[in-house]
């Protein structure tokens, strides 16, 4: 097992520029995602952002609904039109040297759709737990997540 | 008591190194093993594999006993089961997201 990076790969069935415009236009991210933004994502800027329930999803929004308002700092490191997003993002705590993971969505056009690379890493650097639990549910939904992923990990192997 | 939360990071770091590894894959083969053990075949010293296994200890990693003149030395998985849920975590996370990233640009 890669203890250090967690890949994943999806096919969008939609327009390169529409994708783009999804993740880079930090509005549209964070209609997705679940989070309001400060400003824009601009390489070599950072932006500040709070949790913000998602309106693609209703379930999601209601356990976003406990995470809301906690604060989150993106550290815009690319911004390659069409191509590739990266940024590193960490809690904003009273702690000035939080350390933070890499997150890279990167976008091939191909035949059939866009496929989107999305990776995060160096994991290596923080405290995992907390990471893992930045963005899950509640308790409650944290041990349904769980029963989830046991199950996903069962079959898996 | 150390915070849950501090004890991850310093798991990876002890990970980070090939010789520690296998170390790592040594005793999940054979269970727990002596230095003697251990140190057969090595390429290094008694005494850096001593240092390397030192190092997986306290990232909470591996777990000494001694019997008679010998320790030995054994996996804790209780440790790698929690890095290992963590990150399962943390990916089933991202599925999510991209499933409404996918509704978001599909629709």
């Amino acid at each position: 097992m890669d203890t250090d990076r967690i890949e994943k790969k999806t096919l969008l069935h939609a327009p390169l520029s529409r994708v783009w415009r999804a993740l880079a236009d930090s509005t549209e991210f964070g209609t997705w995602f679940g989070m309001k933004f400060e400003g824009p994502f601009v390489a070599g800027a950072t932006v500040r952002g709070v949790i913000s329930p998602t309106t693609v999803d209703a379930e999601v929004a209601k356990s976003q609904k406990s995470h809301e308002g906690m604060p989150l700092e993106f550290i815009v490191e690319r911004v390659e039109p069409e191509r590739l997003l990266s940024f590193r993002w960490r809690p904003v705590t009273d702690s000035a040297a939080e350390p933070s993971t890499l997150v890279t969505f990167a976008l091939e056009e191909t035949a059939d759709g866009v496929m989107l690379t999305v990776t995060e890493s160096d994991f290596d650097r923080i405290p995992l737990e907390r990471r893992a639990k930045m963005f899950a549910a509640n308790e409650h939904g944290w041990s349904v997540q769980m029963a989830v992923i046991a199950k996903y990990l069962a079959h898996a192997q | 008591m150390r915070s849950r939360f501090s004890i991850a990071a310093p798991v990876f770091a002890a990970l980070g190194d090939e010789t520690r590894l296998k170390l790592v894959v040594r005793l999940c083969d054979d269970g727990p093993a002596s230095i003697t053990h251990l140190s057969r075949d090595a390429p290094i010293t008694r005494q850096a594999i001593t240092k390397h296994l030192r190092v997986m200890q306290n990232a909470g990693l591996v777990r000494c006993s001694r019997q008679g003149r010998e320790s030995y030395w054994e996996l804790d998985r209780r440790r790698l089961r929690e890095i290992r849920r963590n990150l399962a975590l943390i990916s089933a996370q991202w599925d999510d997201a991209l499933g409404r990233l996918r509704r978001f640009v599909e629709d």
